[in-house]
């Protein structure tokens, strides 16, 4: 019994992690590893995301639907971001950098100028429920469920709809796609519109159990760019596999040794797999297929 | 035209050269440089401490100034970042010429500023609580140390709650010797450690770390965690049922946790703090209402605002027992009698001449449901005596280090 409990307490432990790095990493996954956009401000849409639910949970808006709108909130800011600065360069992957670090500086410092230094938090629903030794946090558990669903309709947008099937033709070779028909800038805003839901998804999901500061982008901008870099260019056959791999790592050596030897663990994972695998594991997957 | 024009601006630019260190000689301001963190991580627990100087700096303009000199204050944002700090102290020191500069909030902050102190000779005030042990003659600390925070916190912890002790701590300078002091004094009182975890700052998930202190079972947690990433951790340990009761040196009193999160996440949590906005005495209560009507929407005064306010009249006293004089020499000198002294929000506070740390009132603050405060106990006048005992003494030599439990002065 006693060894059921630990092996429910490692699954648990590795389910959190695993939910932590796939929800983080989605939206960038979209705009870093599809588009092609390095995307620093990837933190700033999960703050969007995180302050305008938590804004809507205390003008006594119920959480799922606070949720969506901040994702929807994070959605509109990122098409709106697209259209004004990244537009222009699609072409220069590398003056993206600067462009969104310099987004990402004004975001932060704004919002501490206008919304002061903290905002209140929600609190974590559901409760808490005890296996054996141990009590768990419910909400956790609801956040795993949302990762794997967040994977599950990904999948469907990108394979069996009209919209996911123009975004991949699109990001692939534009200009045919501009041939056929397409109106290939509404599709470059959609995407990176989605990706910026996602994150706001990420945020509005996270907001209830962490810290409201303007500076809590930055918690996740590690594990997001670990995981889409060791991923590689495919959401499916790259982020959520490297999700698992890297929360594998780190729920093992943080139960063995703490916090820290759980963050050394998977960077040097990270190390090793780019040594590797240079274009992360989709690459591999993708390139064995063909 | 233009000749003239020239030819009259440079009579007044002779006549202005005269008048100048004349008219300078009465009004010169006494300069006050402020390095500390507006934005960034830790820009939280550090803004109310920038108000602090300015509420003590108004009140003292208003009243005549220090010596009859009015205070100017050149304040920087270090931006919570430790390079900043080293930047800004040689402007302040180099460029604005300011006779004295009070920095810093993190320990790794003022570890990166304090030679270049030391390198000009300046004089610093460091108005934040610490894991104490500098022993430099071009430092003040205002802020509380280990012997005022831990000596009576966790003795009255391990006789409330029992003798299993659990230290989460931040892993930098602070928490680390934090937690070696918390482990002594563990130790001297018959208590056991059953956990230990340092915590890389910017760290905010904690499940596993909740976990490994369940699977440890101890009697009470001592959470030394810093920044505004880590305290997510109360949250997570709130809804995961932990229901521990907790003893800390920096929450509450610094990152005022109970106001930002949901009760009853912080229920049970005591920190020893020399200052919180809830103290309930007829100074601490002017206090509140002056700081309100300066800054209508601070959000809360921790004690480093406390500390910072009364940073400012301490020094105030100290320039004017010497006469007016700035030099290093003549305000150091002012501190040999150890009767400097002011009567501060919290009480008295007096600087020490060996150390030149602060004495405190020091309030247990206890953390119930609602998330409301009591003080349990109240010890008055304690005196930051560790480092005086190990042998530090800056009225007879200046080591300009900082000493530990296990890095004592060499003799």
């Amino acid at each position: 019994m006693e060894f059921l409990y630990s092996l429910f307490s490692f699954f648990y432990q590795f389910g959190d992690a695993f939910a932590f790095l796939v929800l983080s990493a989605c939206g960038l996954a979209v705009i870093f590893g599809m588009m092609g956009v390095i995307n620093l401000a990837h933190g700033e849409f999960i703050l969007c995301g995180a302050y305008v639910s938590t804004s809507a949970t205390h003008m006594g808006v119920p959480l799922p639907i606070a949720i969506a709108l901040g994702s929807l909130a994070a959605g509109i800011a990122g098409m709106i971001v697209e259209v004004v600065v990244i537009r222009p360069l699609y072409k220069r992957p590398l003056d993206t950098i600067v462009a969104t670090w310099g987004i990402s500086m004004i975001v932060t410092q704004g919002t501490l100028i206008v919304l002061g230094t903290t905002m209140a938090g929600s609190g974590t629903p559901f409760g808490s429920f005890s296996v054996g030794d141990y009590s768990y946090s419910i909400y956790r558990i609801v956040l795993m469920v949302m990762a794997l669903v967040t994977l599950a309709a990904l999948w469907l947008m990108f394979t069996k709809t009209r919209f996911g099937i123009l975004a991949r033709a699109t990001i692939q070779v534009p200009h045919v796609a501009e041939a056929l028909g397409v109106n290939t800038n509404l599709i470059y805003s959609l995407t990176f519109g989605l990706g910026a839901a996602l994150a706001g998804l990420a945020g509005g999901l996270y907001a209830p159990t962490m810290t409201l500061v303007p500076t809590m982008g930055a918690a996740f901008m590690v594990e997001a760019f670990v995981t889409v870099v060791v991923g590689g260019a495919d959401i499916f056959l790259g982020t959520a596999p490297a999700a698992v791999v890297l929360g594998f790592i780190k729920a093992s050596l943080t139960s063995w040794q703490g916090q820290l030897a759980g963050q050394i663990g998977m960077l040097i994972a990270v190390i090793i797999v780019i040594r590797i695998l240079p274009r992360g594991i989709s690459g591999k997957i993708l390139k064995e297929r063909a | 035209m233009n000749r003239k024009l020239i030819s009259t601006a440079s009579v007044l630019a002779t006549l202005l050269s005269f008048a100048g260190p004349m008219a300078a000689q009465a009004a010169d301001p006494i300069k006050i440089g402020v390095l500390e963190d507006q934005s960034g991580d830790f820009a939280l627990a550090t803004i109310g401490k920038v108000h602090g100087i300015q509420l003590a700096t108004k009140e003292i303009n208003d009243a005549g100034g220090i010596a009859g000199r009015p205070i100017e204050l050149v304040i920087y944002d270090t931006q919570s970042d430790n390079t900043r700090y080293q930047e800004f102290m040689r402007r302040v020191l180099q460029r604005d010429k300011v006779d004295v500069v009070f920095a810093g909030f993190s320990s790794a902050s003022r570890e990166a500023y304090r030679p270049i102190v030391n390198q000009f000779d300046g004089l610093a005030f460091y108005n934040n609580q610490y894991e104490g042990g500098v022993c430099d003659a071009n430092m003040i600390v205002t802020g509380a140390v280990p012997e005022q925070q831990f000596s009576t916190l966790i003795p009255y912890m391990m006789e409330k709650y029992g003798k299993n002790v659990y230290t989460i701590a931040a892993d930098y300078n602070f928490g680390q010797i934090s937690a070696e002091w918390v482990r002594n004094i563990v130790k001297d009182n018959g208590g056991t450690m059953v956990g230990e975890e340092f915590i890389p700052l910017g760290v905010s998930q904690f499940s596993q770390t909740i976990q490994n202190i369940q699977g440890a079972k101890p009697d009470f947690v001592v959470t030394l965690l810093v920044g505004t990433a880590q305290s997510s951790y109360y949250e997570q340990a709130g809804s995961a049922n932990l229901d521990l009761p907790m003893a800390s040196s920096v929450n509450v009193g610094q990152g005022y946790e109970h106001k930002r999160f949901t009760p009853p996440s912080l229920k049970d949590m005591y920190a020893t703090v020399n200052y919180v906005e809830e103290i309930d005495t007829p100074e601490s209560k002017a206090f509140v209402e002056k700081f309100h009507a300066m800054f209508p929407d601070e959000p809360y005064i921790n004690q480093e605002a406390e500390n910072s306010y009364a940073a400012v009249y301490l020094y105030k006293e100290m320039v004017e027992k010497a006469g007016g004089s700035t030099a290093l020499a003549d305000v150091r000198a002012t501190l040999a009698d150890g009767n400097l002294c002011y009567d501060a929000p919290e009480g008295k506070m007096c600087i020490d001449p060996k150390s030149q740390h602060t004495s405190h009132t020091i309030y247990l603050a206890h953390v119930l449901a609602d998330h409301s405060i009591e003080f349990p106990k109240t010890w008055d006048d304690i005196k930051p005596y560790w480092l005086g005992d190990v042998g530090c003494d800056l009225t007879k030599s200046d080591p300009s280090d900082q000493y530990t439990p296990s890095h004592l002065p060499a003799n």
